[in-house]
Parts: C-alpha cells; structure tokens; sequence
C-alpha cells in the first residue's frame, strides 16, 4: 500500500470556508475597475481598516485610488521595513490582519525582512506590491526584482497578478490563506498593467484552492490519549507557545490549567497567553528561562506543547532536552509535528478547540483516576523559592536596565501593549515586564530582527488607539528604525519609547563577554555613559517632534515614566543611560543540555541526584 | 534509501521552484524529477526521487503538503507500483561492434532510432535496473551522450491518487 504523508484528522472544508457563497441576484449589474479600484475594493470588503505603505513608480495607480478610500486609513511609513514591521504590530496586538504596501524593487525588497519576521513569528501579514508592466518582466527593466522569487521560500504563499479579472480572487486568497490555518504572510505582487487595465469587479469572488485545507477539529482519541496521559502524570508540565495567542485559545488555556492544575510555562512567544500572576506559572523557559520554568522541562514526565515548536532556543541541545518527558504535541501545522523531537501523542488541530476538547476529555478521566502530583509541586515551589527572578545593582552604580523595565512594566500595567526590540532588553522586557492577557506583549521571536520595536508599537498604537503602547527598545535596535518617529508624529500616533541605552549592541557583548575572553569586538555604539553619545537621542526625539527626556538616575525613572505616560499629543522618547555591564540571567549557553541552566554567573542550580 | 514520491500540483508558475527549493532547503538531492500533465486540466504530476533516511523525508513532505499549490503526495511503495524511465544513449559504433552493439540493443528489447556510420541512437524504456544493465552492455563501446528522463511510476491495480483526492 502506498503510504499517505498527509495527516490523518477531520479533513477541513474544502477552499473558501470564509467568503460566503456568491448570491445569484447580485450578479445582474458588475462594476467595471480599474485592478487599482479592485485591490482597494477588495481590501474594504474585507474589512481591513488601516494599510502602512509607501509609494512609488510601480505601485502608483493603486495609490492614486487609494487617495480616494473613505474607509481605509494609509500610513506613509518613512521606510518600508517600517510597513512591514508596523502591519505586524498592528495583527500580533489584535490578531487581525496587517496590511503592508510598497513599490517595485528596493521597495518591495525593504519588506523583505518584515515578510522574513512575520514567517518565523506566524503572523497573519497581506504584502502588496507593485511590479512593472507585464510587457517589461524578465527585462531588468528599471526598479525591477523578482520579488515573488524572493519571497518564496519567507511566505505561506505568494502571488503575481498581471490581468486585472485577477485581482478580487487573489486577495481575498491572500487574505484567507494568511488568516487561517497557521497565520504567515503572503505576498501579492501585482503589475502597473494589472493595476490600470479595467474588469469587471465580482465580490465574493470564487477561491479555489484545491492544496489548501487547514485541519482544525483534532482527531477524539488523540485528544483523549493525552488526557489521560496527563491524569496519570506524576510530573506534568504545559509547555505554552505563540500558538495558543495565535487561535485566541487564553480562556480554554486558563480554563485547562485550573481544571488540571498543571505548571504553565509561556514561551517568548507566548508571554501573556497565561496571566503571569497565576500560581502555576513558572515563568518564560529557554535560554534565558526561569530556572523553574526550564528545570520543570528538563524534569517533567509528560509534556505538552501547546501551539509551540521546539524552538532551539527553548530546548537547548536536543538530545539532552526532557529527557523523561512522554510528548504531546498540538499543532495546526503538522508540519512542526516530530519536527524537532518524536512526538509520543501527536495532535493535529487548532489550540482553541483542541484545549477546549482536552478539558472536556480530562474532566471525562478523571471521574475515574486520581491525579496527584502534590510531589511535583513540592520540588517546583521550592525551585520558585531558591530561584526566583532577580538582578544585582550594577557595579559601576550606574542605572539598572532590568530595574527600568521592571518600573515600565508596574507602572503603566498589564492593559498596555509592550513591543521590544532584539537584545538584551527584550529578554528583560520578557522577564520584568508582567504579563496578564495575550496579544500585550509583541516581539520579534524567530527572526530575530533588531529594530522590530519602534514600527511594531507603531502599528499596535494604530490598532489599539485607546491603549498605552510602549516600545522598549535598545540603543542599537532603535538607530535601524528611529526614523518611523516622523511617521507616529505627523500621524498623531502617540507610542512611548524606552530605550535601554547601554551604548553597545549588548547581547553581543554579553556572549563576548562569556564566551569570547571578554573581547568587546565591534559592539561598542558611543550612545550611552561616558561617550560621545552620538546621536544625542533626546535631541534626535526633539527633532522628530517627540518629547525627549533623559535618565540617568534610579530616582528619575518614576517621573519619567509617569510624564511619558501622560504625554499623548505627540510620542515620547526616554533615553535610559543604562550600564553596559548588566547581563541577562539566568542563561543556559548555547549548545549543552538546559540542566545546564546558570542562575547568575558561574552558578548553576543545584539538581537532586539521579 | 531512495524514495518514490508522486505529487498532484497545481500548474502555477513558480510552482517548480517552490518544490525544488524545499528540497534545496533541506539540503536533498533530487535524484530524478519528472513532470508532466496529469489526468486532469489544470493539474500536473510531478515524480520526485529522492535518496534520504524516512526521518527527513517525512519532514520534507509535510513542508511539501504545506505549499498551496500541492494537493496530494504520495509515496509509492516500490512492491506496488510500475516505474519507468526512458533513455536516448548515442553509442560509438564501427564495422567489427555494430552486430554486437545491435544484439545487446535486441535482447534488451530497445530499439535503434538514428544510425551512422560511426554511432547509432538507442531508445530504450524500462525500470531503472534495467536501463543502467543496458548502459555497463553499451559502455565498454563507448558512449557518446545520454539524455534521460525522470523517473515515472504509478501505482498498480485500480486505484488512482486522484480518485482519493476528490471523493470526498
């Protein structure tokens, strides 16, 4: 028999489950446009509101229509990585889609780290691009890429458009296949002659695709494997990924883990998918992981990955990663599955409603067996005891970068939406900020992409007008993409950026220091103590017409952070003159085993024998 | 281990370069690849060899099911399946090795389609065992050129991979 590599659970409806079916009566009398008047006709259908983009050449004709949109706020970005960056903020903090637009060639090839970070991080992001006549294709024709190319192997799909009857299909696919399933970003790229040639608009369109069916309802006895496998689990751990933020699945998590009463570990991604302040959350594992949350992992009989992928960042070295753990693992993609490490229960679904399903199968167990896992907690309070997340006062009596973060984070509170950067200061933003409620916590995870803060906040504060939005960002992330300031200050878009300014590309500093002999290679930036400081950042926010503020001292940081916000007429930049030697703990070094776990400096945590 | 997948694709340009930049990805090499249109408009079918361990090669055809254009993958079980490959071999030839030459060509049951006085043209069809038995016969003759299509294999008895894909 052959075998079949699909997986086996509930086939989903086939194709376009979200567009409603055509209705014969509106068929009578169609609308001719231009492919321009289509793609904006389009994106109103759907419902989108607020696009980020940038125009030129190629993409002109689509700008010229979209002058005219009463219901669609555009953006001018000052760069298109700012799009790109700025749609992601604006879907990871509502889960809607995030629209980005930019022209032919270096236009579109600016998004491409934005396509690259939303790829990596699952977010849900529409690329529109301009691409020059059809007629000019393949003729390195000016301003000309093969961004479709580019983009292939960094987008859940991508299309070219080059006749106009196209356009309506093609979004809506677009916009179906980024907000389904696994989110990602899909691109569409769409040609000057498509955009100003004319056709009939039909809406809804007919979406086929026939190799496009997401699996959403899990396969029951899946579902009931891993609840009983959790009943009878004496070391029982959720291991909680970007995935439950994702599918909005928070409340069937909450309602999970109070019926179980199992530890909750929220991954990077995935701060805020459990409230922080919940008794069984042992924090963030991973690299720089709680020592509860990682050894809890490392210990743990039955682990279940929750919308989360075995992230090397989290495991460690592989092999050596919980290494008595029994796994379940739920995932919509099945291609994340045994990517990493064999799962023992394997659950293709959506975590939404395989959560909800896993409750409802757990209830059904344990009317029958007795769960005890008093012992389990018992070590793991007691790990939260010896090991709870902490920092030294820096040694040169300079401001303590964990200690700011940690003053943002209590001050503006848990209803605020924080976006980081890529550093050190995103992993203390991660630790020292506490989280209550997903979708408040944005980062760049997977990519990694230094200079994600400033145009992330940007797109959140777009979305999420009525909320605080912070931006707590590095000196090196912030000098990639300050210039986004001038777009929140025309616009009136009100974010607050933190930047934790140690004057050096930190992180890397950090490894230089512990890994590298201490070797401070290329990673000093002159912005912070005892420097230069070019740019000055306070006049540099002046500039962009944003209020600049400087801190340099513990006893300013309150006030600072109380000015800013307060302060909504225009954004607020705060320079925080940090140390540069503040390093963040706990770490387990790249390459071992996370046993390996080091609380602070040349200490690791005591293990019971085996 | 070499494996057989056999692949339902949409035609969509790109679509090539989306398949074979999976398996660049993943550090595979396509061993045989062949495409072609399949029984139904729109679609092709796509026959991919691949040497890898079952580990990785799961993996590439989730990431492969994954690409919206690809309806279904199959891996063809070789006890199940007839595969077929078609060569053109231009073989040196003179007047003491062209009986010889054309002996081998017969017992192999391939069959001349271009004759020089210095080479000739063999076509033959068959699975991979037999066409490479055929090549170590010509090649002490010597062998001018090769050109070689990809592997095709289809699955025996009476099922067909479209028939599972679109009865439900």
């Amino acid at each position: 028999m052959p075998t079949e590599s699909r997986p086996v659970p509930t086939p989903a409806k086939r194709d376009a489950s979200l567009v409603p079916p055509r209705k014969a009566a509106s068929a009578a009398k169609e609308e001719i446009l231009t492919g321009s008047g289509a793609i904006l006709r389009s994106l109103e259908k759907l419902g989108v509101k607020d696009v980020f983009g940038l125009p030129g050449g190629a993409i002109m004709p689509f700008y010229d229509e979209l002058m005219s949109s009463t219901t669609i706020r555009h953006i001018l970005v000052r760069h298109e990585q700012g799009a790109g960056h700025a749609a992601e903020g604006y879907a990871s903090s509502t889960g809607r889609i995030g629209v980005a637009i930019a022209t032919s060639g270096p236009g579109a090839t600016n998004l491409v780290t934005a396509i690259a970070d939303a790829h990596m991080d699952s977010v849900p992001l529409l690329a529109i691009t301009g691409q020059v006549f059809s007629t000019s294709m393949g003729t390195d024709a000016f301003q000309e890429v093969d961004i479709v190319g580019i983009a292939m192997p960094i987008t859940k799909h991508s299309f070219l458009v080059t006749r106009p009857e196209d356009v309506p299909a093609t979004i809506a696919a677009a916009y179906l296949i980024a907000t389904t399933g696994r989110p990602g970003p899909v691109l569409v790229d769409v040609t000057k002659d498509a955009q100003q040639n004319s056709a009939p608009f039909i809406w809804p369109p007919k979406v086929d695709l026939p190799g496009y069916r997401p699996v959403t309802k899990a396969h029951g006895k899946q579902v009931q494997a891993a609840a009983r496998l959790i009943a009878e689990a004496k070391r029982p751990v959720f291991y909680v990924g970007g995935g439950v933020v994702r599918a909005k699945a928070s409340e069937e998590l909450f309602a999970l883990a109070e019926k179980t009463g199992v530890p909750v570990v929220t991954t990077l991604m995935a701060r805020g998918a459990f409230p922080d302040s919940h008794r069984q959350h042992l924090g963030m594992p991973g690299m720089h992981g709680t020592v509860p949350a990682v050894l809890a992992l490392q210990e743990a009989d039955v682990l279940v990955a929750l919308g989360a992928r075995f992230d090397d960042r989290v495991t460690g070295k592989p092999s050596e990663f919980a290494p008595d753990a029994t796994v379940v693992h739920v995932d919509v993609d099945p291609a994340e599955i045994s990517k990493i490490r064999i799962a023992d229960v394997p659950i293709v679904g959506d975590a939404k409603e395989v959560i909800a399903d896993l409750t409802d199968a757990y209830a059904e167990v344990v009317k029958k067996t007795k769960p005890d896992i008093s012992a389990w907690w018992a070590r793991l309070g007691e790990l939260k005891t010896r090991f709870p997340l902490g920092y030294d006062e820096p040694e040169d009596g300079l401001l303590s970068p964990q200690y700011v973060i940690e003053r943002i984070g209590a001050i503006t509170g848990p209803e605020a939406i924080y976006a980081a950067g890529v550093g050190q200061h995103q992993m203390w933003a991660a630790q020292y900020i506490k989280y209550e409620r997903p979708n408040a916590w944005l980062n760049s995870g997977g990519a990694g992409t230094m200079g994600y803060g400033v145009p992330a906040a940007m797109g959140a504060k777009v979305a999420n007008p009525d909320r605080t939005v912070w931006a707590i960002d590095g000196d090196g992330c912030f000098q990639m993409t300050n210039q986004e300031l001038a777009t929140c200050t025309i616009n009136n878009i009100p974010i607050k950026v933190a930047i934790i300014n140690n004057s050096s590309l930190g992180m890397v500093r950090q490894w230089q220091t512990l890994f590298y002999n201490g070797r401070h290679s290329f990673t000093d930036l002159n912005t912070g103590h005892d420097t230069v400081m070019v740019p000055d950042f306070v006049k540099l926010a002046e500039a962009y017409g944003a209020l600049g503020i400087r801190v340099t001292t513990k006893d300013e940081v309150d006030a600072a952070i109380k000015l800013a916000n307060e302060t909504n007429d225009r954004p607020v930049v705060i320079d925080f003159i940090v140390s540069a030697d503040a390093m963040v703990w706990p770490m387990v070094p790249q390459g071992v085993g996370n046993s390996s776990v080091q609380y602070a400096r040349e200490k690791a945590p005591e293990w019971e024998e085996d | 281990m070499t494996h057989v997948l056999s692949m339902l694709v949409e035609d969509k340009p790109g679509l090539l370069t989306r398949v074979a930049g999976l398996f660049a990805r993943r550090g595979f090499n396509i061993e045989s690849l062949a495409v072609g249109k399949s029984e139904i408009a729109g679609l092709s079918r796509i026959t991919v060899v691949v040497d890898v361990e079952q580990g990785p090669l799961e993996q590439v055809t989730k990431q492969l099911n994954k690409l919206i254009n690809v309806i279904k993958i199959v891996e063809l079980d070789p006890t199940q399946t007839v595969e077929r490959e078609h060569l053109l071999i231009k073989v040196k030839v003179d007047n003491t090795t062209r009986s010889q030459i054309l002996e081998a060509t017969n017992l192999f049951r391939a069959r001349i389609v271009d004759v020089s006085t210095d080479a000739l043209v063999i076509e033959v069809t068959g699975d991979t065992a037999k066409t490479q038995a055929l090549l170590r016969v010509l090649e002490p003759y010597g062998i001018k050129e090769i050109a070689q299509s990809g592997l095709l294999a289809m699955g025996r008895g009476s099922k067909s991979i479209t028939e599972r894909v679109y009865k439900n």
